[in-house]
């Protein structure tokens, strides 16, 4: 009987551990996450408009259809990334996500100010590579440091009522995304 | 051959329990800081880099792109204020008021986060869209027919959840009461269809 009950103890201690490895490992085997639906539609360091859901057709499950938004895929494995979009009227953010899907930086027109919003993208090691000079030029320059060398930019411009969305869309078709030669 | 019993016991007991408490924490919405104000959950930490094991794994799992922090905080509802599942064929009242926000947006999916077709292609309102109270409150009829006022049709599909976004806000992750985040009721209003 205490055989019975000293392995049923195992098991469940084993099926913790199970537990704990299928959440920890899930997000790096998922096949269909944003990232992976984007892929097909979305060229490298390049801003996409992507379109609006649906109900017959939607890219990603739960987007705010009130939104026009496009995507910047990017790679920074040939430098640093330059991005400027234009403040659309009503209110405009940008989201910085790791290839998994983390939203690791986030910030609206209002903390970024003026009427154009300008941040440069960069792994770690290019931002200590940056010469000295060049930093203190760029004090007021918003850097953002990416985790990895890829991921995705995601801009998107509010259309508080439906007759005012070709105004957002023509705000989110004119940002890019560059990469500048180190 | 006790042992290979043994260990082969163990093994099922160790899949089962572990590959059932996994897909019960995915499917049930398990993840830690999450904040409830009546029927309303958000997790505000899932929108930075601080994200918990669990809301990584769900949301790889669906593909969503969760709402950043520094951009604004989704709530969401699936049930009623009395804990009932929402009905597309009853007709149920969002009303009161919301937490300080520059902007939000009310939008109703279906439980997999597509869009529910109706007649009016309308699938949510923004905060500047609502018809509201001279104080301010307004009132959402969220009904299959047609209703007065701010009516959002539920298309008569049998399960909805409905997303409030508030962008610009101070709701977050510091956010614990229902004082700080005054969400809008989710009662049930006359019969169902």
């Amino acid at each position: 009987m205490t055989r019975w009950l000293l392995w049923t103890l195992a098991g469940v201690i084993l099926g913790g551990i199970v537990h704990l490895a299928t959440i920890l490992m899930l997000p790096r085997t998922a096949s269909q996450d944003a990232y992976e639906r984007l892929t097909p539609i979305t060229p490298v360091n390049a801003m996409t408009p992507i379109p609006g859901p649906t109900p017959a057709k939607a890219l990603l499950p739960f987007m705010d259809p009130a939104f026009a938004m496009a995507v910047c895929r990017y790679d920074l494995g040939h430098g640093p990334m330059k991005l400027t979009a234009p403040v659309s009227q009503a209110y405009t953010s940008v989201t910085f996500y790791t290839k998994l899907g983390v939203a690791y930086y986030g910030i609206n027109d209002r903390a970024a100010g003026r009427r154009t919003i300008e941040l440069y993208l960069m792994t770690t090691a290019q931002h200590d590579r940056m010469p000295e000079d060049e930093d203190v030029t760029a004090a007021d320059r918003l850097i953002i440091e990416s985790p990895g060398a890829t991921g995705l930019i995601v801009l998107r411009a509010l259309s508080t009522e439906p007759g005012l969305m070709p105004m957002a869309q023509a705000a989110v078709a004119d940002a890019r995304c560059l990469t500048q030669s180190q | 051959m006790r042992l290979l019993l043994g260990s082969l016991y163990t093994f099922i007991i160790a899949a089962g329990v572990g590959l059932g408490s996994t897909w019960f924490a995915l499917t049930h919405g398990a993840g830690f800081g999450t904040l409830r104000v009546g029927p309303w959950i958000a997790q505000p930490k899932a929108g930075t880099a601080d994200i918990d094991p669990y809301s990584r794994a769900v949301i790889a799992r669906s593909g969503a792109l969760p709402v950043s922090l520094g951009d604004g905080v989704a709530f969401r509802a699936r049930v009623d204020d009395q804990g009932q599942l929402l009905d597309g064929r009853c007709e149920v009242t969002v009303s009161g008021t919301t937490p300080p926000a520059r902007y939000f947006t009310l939008t109703l999916y279906d439980p997999d986060g597509r869009l529910v077709a109706n007649s009016l292609n309308r699938h949510g309102f923004t905060s500047e869209e609502l018809y509201r109270n001279q104080d301010g409150s307004f009132a959402i009829a969220i009904a299959p027919r047609v209703r007065a006022g701010n009516w959002l049709p539920t298309g008569g599909v049998d399960r909805y959840v409905l997303v409030l976004r508030f962008y610009d806000t101070s709701v977050g992750a510091a956010t614990r009461a229902e004082r700080e985040a005054p969400m809008p009721s989710v009662k049930r209003a006359g019969g169902c269809r």
